[in-house]
């Protein structure tokens, strides 16, 4: 059964279409992706869910209520995570935490969460003082600590640095291991790759595609593309007589093959038969990158438009 | 612990982690209290009408601890917790932001009543000035300067942007407030146009009536109009014009 349910969701501001007729569901569970670039209507579509904003068509459902009118209950059942939410600058962690909790009919422990998410030694360090790492860990913890059933996290890891950022990939890991369903906003493709059970695939406030990470490479593409060094001088043609092969190009003493699923076990075979070893032989997949380039016409990274 | 308890307790740790709110709006005021009462012609009653330069101060400097917090410290704090994104993220738990604004007004009114009270016992037992001897009439328009104060710095918080922009908007006006209030020249030494105006400001109108009804008189009637016409007009524009977001 889906926790969030998205109906043909739209927003506009002034003449600006941010969302434009967006629909998923999210089931228990799973964590959720939602990726696009910059301004593709990410965030206005997660605050719809958080009841931030009132859709102008459409409908969104949690737990099957409403969360402008249901406001009480949805807010218990989501922990939010916004971008770009600070915290008072004189604020500790462990008030802060104090703070959210005491908003909650039943908060989990402020000290258990901080050891849980590694920053229990901050529990009297100010806001101000905190490194970026250890602001979004924090807000985590504000996410979690009303012992929510969904979380959303907006460009959780934006800012950060590779090291802080794959420390809160194991994180996220954690909380839906508790059995918290995540809703996960990014324009970060290898986040997305890594975390998301399923995502949906947002550019100018459309959903391109949704499916899980797999999948929609496999949508977009199943070709793969083989590049070597081969140690003697190989005939083209023979290559492209293999059925598995689909193209060959050469640059300089290097050859790229590209071919369908099974191209790496034809060409290594024929290598092997005629006694030639393939150096710096390396296999390059289709990425959600190519995907989101094939289905919109624009990489992730070029595709920026501005804020959100 | 409730979430009015949680909040309010916060709030009060974060003003008194604050130095220059701590000095300007809990300290300042008795140390100015001091400082006139020690110039010795302060103390001298004014051969004409007997009362000294201190007795008028201090219900000047009564109204300048709630213009403190009301034009600098709210305003300040609600633009600034707005601008950083705080009041919204209040928005996605189950309790309002308005709670937050709750908090901040019950730190506001409880601190402008302990430095009060701190100014009347220091006026009395320092230079022997009278408590107030209308009591009912001074708590009464006590609050009605408190709240025109506060709904113009509710109204100030509304139509800014960023703290930045509040605090500058609350000095623009403390100033001239506090002047038609006396506080550099008491408004029994002002020249009568100038009195005629400082009628008029919420803070002339309102350190009158204190006057008034610490001498054990009644107020006048256009200061209790002025005050509330004050609250009105603030009030209502702020609650218009104010937005979490």
């Amino acid at each position: 059964m889906p926790v969030i349910e998205v109906q043909g969701l739209h927003k506009r501001y002034g003449d600006k279409i941010a969302v434009d007729d967006v629909s998923f569901a999210v089931e228990e569970g799973e964590i959720f992706g939602i990726l696009g670039p910059n301004g593709a209507g990410k965030t206005t579509t997660v605050e719809c869910i958080e009841g931030l904003r009132v859709p102008d068509r459409g409908t969104v459902s949690v737990y099957g209520m409403n969360p402008r009118t249901d406001r009480r209950e949805v807010t218990r059942l989501i922990g939010a995570q916004l971008q770009e939410s600070q915290l008072p600058d004189k604020l500790r962690v462990g008030e802060a935490l104090e703070l959210f909790a005491s908003f909650y009919p039943d908060p989990a422990d402020p000290d258990q969460l901080l050891a849980s998410l590694g920053i229990a030694d901050k529990r009297d360090t100010p806001f101000r003082k905190l490194s970026g790492g250890q602001k979004q860990r924090l807000s985590i913890a504000l996410a979690l600590v009303g012992n929510p059933k969904i979380a959303v996290l907006d460009e959780l890891t934006t800012g950060l640095d590779p090291q802080a950022r794959r420390d809160t990939w194991d994180l996220i890991e954690q909380v839906r291991d508790r059995g918290v369903t995540i809703v996960l906003v990014t324009h970060f493709m290898e986040e997305a790759e890594r975390l998301c059970d399923r995502l949906a695939l947002i550019d100018r406030g459309r959903v391109v595609a949704l499916d899980s990470p797999a999948g929609l490479v496999a949508k977009v593409d199943d070709e793969q593309r083989i590049r070597f060094r081969p140690s003697q001088p190989i005939d083209t043609e023979e290559l492209l007589a293999l059925p598995e092969v689909r193209t060959v190009t050469r640059t300089g003493t290097q050859l790229v093959v590209t071919g369908d699923n099974d191209v790496l076990h034809a060409v290594t075979s024929l290598l092997a038969r005629k006694r030639i070893v393939a150096s710096e032989l390396r296999l390059e997949q289709t990425t959600l990158d190519d995907a989101f380039l094939a289905l919109t016409g624009r990489g992730l990274d070029t595709a920026d438009e501005g804020g959100n | 612990m409730t979430a009015l308890a949680t909040l309010t307790k916060t709030e009060a740790k974060l003003l008194l982690r604050d130095p220059a709110a701590v000095f300007f709006v809990i300290v300042f005021p008795p140390l100015l209290l001091l400082v006139l009462g020690a110039i010795p012609p302060f103390r001298e009653p004014n051969p004409e009408t007997g009362v000294r330069t201190i007795d008028l101060y201090v219900p000047i400097l009564v109204a300048m601890a709630i213009a403190m917090f009301a034009l600098s410290g709210l305003p300040n704090q609600l633009a600034g917790y707005r601008e950083r994104g705080i009041l919204r993220r209040m928005s996605t738990t189950p309790v309002s932001p308005a709670m937050m604004l709750t908090a901040n007004l019950i730190v506001f009114v409880v601190t402008a009543l302990g430095v009060t009270a701190v100014l009347l016992a220091l006026g009395k037992l320092a230079f022997d000035v009278d408590l107030p001897r209308q009591l009912p009439g001074y708590a009464l328009v006590y609050l009605l300067s408190l709240v025109s104060m506060l709904s113009i710095g509710l109204f100030i918080a509304a139509v800014v942007r960023t703290a930045k922009a509040a605090a500058a908007a609350g000095q623009v006006l403390f100033f001239p407030i506090l002047f038609f209030a006396g506080l550099w020249l008491p408004r029994a030494a002002m020249p009568d146009t100038l009195r005629q105006i400082s009628d008029y400001t919420p803070l002339g109108a309102g350190v009158q009536a204190l006057t008034d009804t610490a001498a054990g008189g009644t107020p006048q009637l256009l200061h209790i109009v002025v005050m509330l016409a004050w609250i009105a007009v603030t009030g209502i524009a702020a609650a218009r014009l104010f937005s979490w977001e």
